[in-house]
Formats: C-alpha cells, sequence, structure tokens
C-alpha cells in the first residue's frame, strides 16, 4: 500500500492534499501539517480522564430540581429514567437511558480499549473493525447531549411561582463538560496510527471495500 | 449513486492533468483522472470517502447555507413552545430557552447550549457562504475564505440543532402530565432547518468544494 509517509509525504487532513513532508500549513486549506501526531495517544488518555472525573458527579448530584408547591424534589439521571418508566413511558425511558449512561459508559469502554492497543507498538486486531469502533463513537457520542438540552427546556418552560418550577442542577454542568471532554478525546485520536501499527501489513493490502 | 474503488495510481502511466488524494484516515494515496475525482470513490484500505461525486454540490450548499440563515433568524425570535397550567401560561422562544439556565453556576452552561444550538449552526452556515458564495457570484476569493471553509467542516461535530429537536421530543413528553403543550411556529422551523442541513451534508465533498476554492481566481 501507497502511503504518503512512504512516499515522504503529508496528506492534510482537513482537505486530502498531498504535499511533501516538512511543510508547516497546507497550501490549500491553511491547516497545520501534521505526517503522524506523536502525542495523540496522551492527549486520548488526557482528555478521557477528565470526561471520567466529570461524569462522577453528573451521576451523584441531582440533573433536576423541582419544585411542587413548596416541596423540592432531586432528579438524577438515572432517577429520570426511572420516573419515565414509572409513568409508562418505556420508549422515553429508553432513549434517556441510552443517551445519558449506554453511550458515556461505552465511549468510556471503546476509547480506552482503542487508547491501550496503540500504547503498544504493534497490533494484531482487523483495523476495520478499530475504524468502525473510533467512527461509531464519533458519530453517536455527541447525542449524549439530549439530556442537557431536556433540562435547559424544562427549567425554561416550567416556572409557574408556587405551582411548579424546575431548575437545573449541577450534574447539568458536570454531563455537558463530560461531554464534551469525551469528545475531545475522540477528535484527538489520530486513526493513521491503527494501520501504522498493525502487526500483519499484508491486511492492509489494497482491494475491494 | 454508485461507490467506485478507488485505484492506486501507477505512476508511470500518470496523465498530467491526474490529482494527488490523500486519505486522511488512513494515509492512503490515490492519483485520481479527473473523470474519477467527479464520481463517488472510496478508499480502498479505509473505506473513507474520498470523493462524493458532487460535482455541482456549490450551489447547493451555498443556497441551502443561506436558506438556513433566514430560517434560524424565525428560530430565534418566533414562540418555540408554548406552555399551560391552570392560569399559568409561558411562552418560550429559543433564546429564552437557554435563558432558564442563566443564574449563579449555570450561565456557562447556557452558554454552552446556545453556542451548541444557535451559535455554531448560523456560524457554520455564514461560513460556507463566504467562502464559497463569491465563486458563484463569479468573484474572487474574499480574505481568508480558507479559513472559513475549514471552521465550516471543523464545526461540523458541535453545532447539535438536530439533538436539540430530539431533546424537545423528550422535554414535550416529560411535561405532559404537568401542563399542556403546543408547539410555536419556530418548532416546525427548526425543524425545517434540521432536515435541510442533513440534505446539505450529502453535498459537502471535501474534495469538489477544495478544489473549487483553490482554482477561483483571487
Amino acid at each position: 500500500m501507497m502511503t504518503a509517509r512512504g512516499r515522504g509525504q503529508v496528506v492534510c487532513r482537513s482537505c486530502g492534499e498531498v504535499e511533501p513532508m516538512g511543510r508547516a500549513r497546507c497550501p490549500r486549506c491553511g491547516e497545520y501539517l501534521d505526517s503522524r501526531d506523536e502525542t495523540s495517544i496522551e492527549k486520548v488518555w488526557a482528555w478521557l480522564l477528565v470526561g471520567l472525573i466529570a461524569y462522577i458527579p453528573a451521576n451523584l448530584y441531582p440533573m433536576l430540581l423541582t419544585t411542587q408547591v413548596f416541596r423540592t424534589e432531586e432528579q438524577t439521571i438515572v432517577g429520570g429514567v426511572v420516573e419515565l418508566i414509572h409513568y409508562g413511558s418505556y420508549a422515553v425511558a429508553g432513549i434517556v437511558f441510552f443517551a445519558s449512561v449506554v453511550i458515556p459508559v461505552g465511549k468510556f469502554i471503546v476509547i480506552g480499549y482503542l487508547a491501550v492497543l496503540m500504547s503498544r507498538p504493534r497490533h494484531t486486531s482487523d483495523p476495520h473493525r478499530l475504524l468502525v469502533l473510533l467512527e461509531v463513537v464519533e458519530f453517536i457520542g455527541r447525542w449524549s447531549m439530549i439530556d442537557v438540552f431536556v433540562v435547559a427546556i424544562l427549567s425554561a418552560l416550567v416556572q409557574f411561582d408556587v405551582l411548579a418550577t424546575i431548575n437545573p442542577g449541577i450534574a447539568a454542568v458536570c454531563f455537558a463538560l463530560s461531554v464534551i471532554f469525551t469528545m475531545l478525546a475522540a477528535q484527538s485520536f489520530d486513526s493513521r496510527l491503527i494501520w501504522d501499527r498493525m502487526k500483519d501489513d499484508t491486511q492492509g493490502a489494497p482491494g475491494h471495500v | 449513486m454508485t461507490d467506485a474503488t478507488a485505484e492506486i495510481g501507477d505512476t508511470a502511466r500518470a496523465a498530467p492533468e491526474d490529482t494527488l488524494i490523500g486519505c486522511p484516515i488512513c494515509d492512503a494515496v490515490y492519483r485520481l483522472s479527473p473523470e474519477t475525482a467527479a464520481e463517488a470513490t472510496r478508499c480502498a484500505r479505509c473505506g473513507y470517502r474520498l470523493t462524493l461525486g458532487r460535482s455541482t454540490a456549490i450551489t447547493r450548499v451555498v443556497a441551502i447555507a443561506a436558506t438556513n440563515v433566514a430560517l434560524m433568524m424565525i428560530v430565534i425570535f418566533l414562540p418555540f413552545l408554548d406552555l399551560q397550567a391552570g392560569t399559568f401560561e409561558s411562552r418560550a422562544s429559543v433564546l429564552e430557552v437557554v435563558v432558564g439556565f442563566s443564574s449563579g453556576i449555570m450561565v456557562p452552561l447556557a452558554f454552552a447550549v446556545i453556542a451548541f444550538i444557535l451559535v455554531l449552526p448560523i456560524l457554520r452556515f455564514l461560513f460556507l457562504i463566504y467562502a464559497l458564495g463569491p465563486i458563484l457570484a463569479g468573484a474572487g476569493n474574499l480574505p481568508n475564505a480558507k479559513g472559513a471553509l475549514r471552521w465550516a467542516f471543523k464545526l461540523k461535530p458541535w453545532a447539535m440543532a438536530e439533538i436539540f429537536m430530539i431533546g424537545v421530543a423528550v422535554a414535550l413528553i416529560k411535561l405532559a402530565d404537568l401542563a399542556s403543550v403546543a408547539t410555536g411556529p419556530a418548532f416546525w422551523v427548526f425543524g425545517l432547518v434540521v432536515l435541510l442541513n442533513a440534505y446539505q451534508d450529502s453535498f459537502m465533498c471535501r474534495h469538489t468544494l477544495w478544489t473549487a476554492l483553490q482554482d477561483n481566481k483571487r
């Protein structure tokens, strides 16, 4: 397989232009050129770690503060899902549970797995499988924001003095930060490492996809 | 749309008008003839879509971006949701939805939400118009058109209008037993923006747009 690095060239990650190595910025689109991001995995670990740290208070503290007739109820992420099940809205409960629990936890595991594999000098995994994992994480990660937006809408609309008010809890901030940090973790991952570090290079032979 | 597998360049038989195109995902390099570059091609090694086969994309990208900017202005100022509980009524535009957050420690979150659902989507549309509009008008590139187009691509994951719409749906169901909720005009206009945005993404062929920007006279 002919890679840009093998030819002494760099591919611009923004526009696909092929430039000789050593040039700082792409003449076509102005993006910084970098044959490989050598600190990619360190950045991934750093963002993932802060994402994980923010995810803990996001689950322990209340997401929503509902005040109805002088009585305030605090609701965590999982508490909100339980309430939806209680009301019989199983589909919505499923969406919220998936967006706020399954996606974030799945993301931590998948990004961590990819980073561990890339920390070794060689891996024997199928590169296509690893790329699919990375793409799924990048595509689906932003959808975790659903719960933050739900809190924003509820607290804007439900402000009826003593009858009922809804206010955002501190967990909303923590959860939003956790989503942002893990999105940055996935974006920091240099996918070219997947092919560089294959043990058996014949897997990368050209073929129809 | 048919997917043509990109053939690896044979340097010996290379024609002068061929373009070199690199895969940003796996670093493979291809030599494409002008005909192949106009079609949809995939990287033979990792499957990344090198070109989308949208050689006439620019008109549509700019037209949809301009439409979406106009629609977003409607979204900002018209009522989005209308809530009634007994004698209480509250009507909120999208901007007010964000004001709900704006007390104390929640202020940064309010800014983040407004950025994700309004500012970044609108900024993306404006960048696309700024970078590609002059090409349609037959004029030279505006200063730093490169940067505008680059950021239009980079901001894509951070523009979350479609996610906000799902959030609205969930919020409506949560509110159902507390109050009666009616959707305002901005709700439907915002839905239209989300659909147009998804349609526009299918035309955002990096190769086509960057080549057009490069070939346009300065």
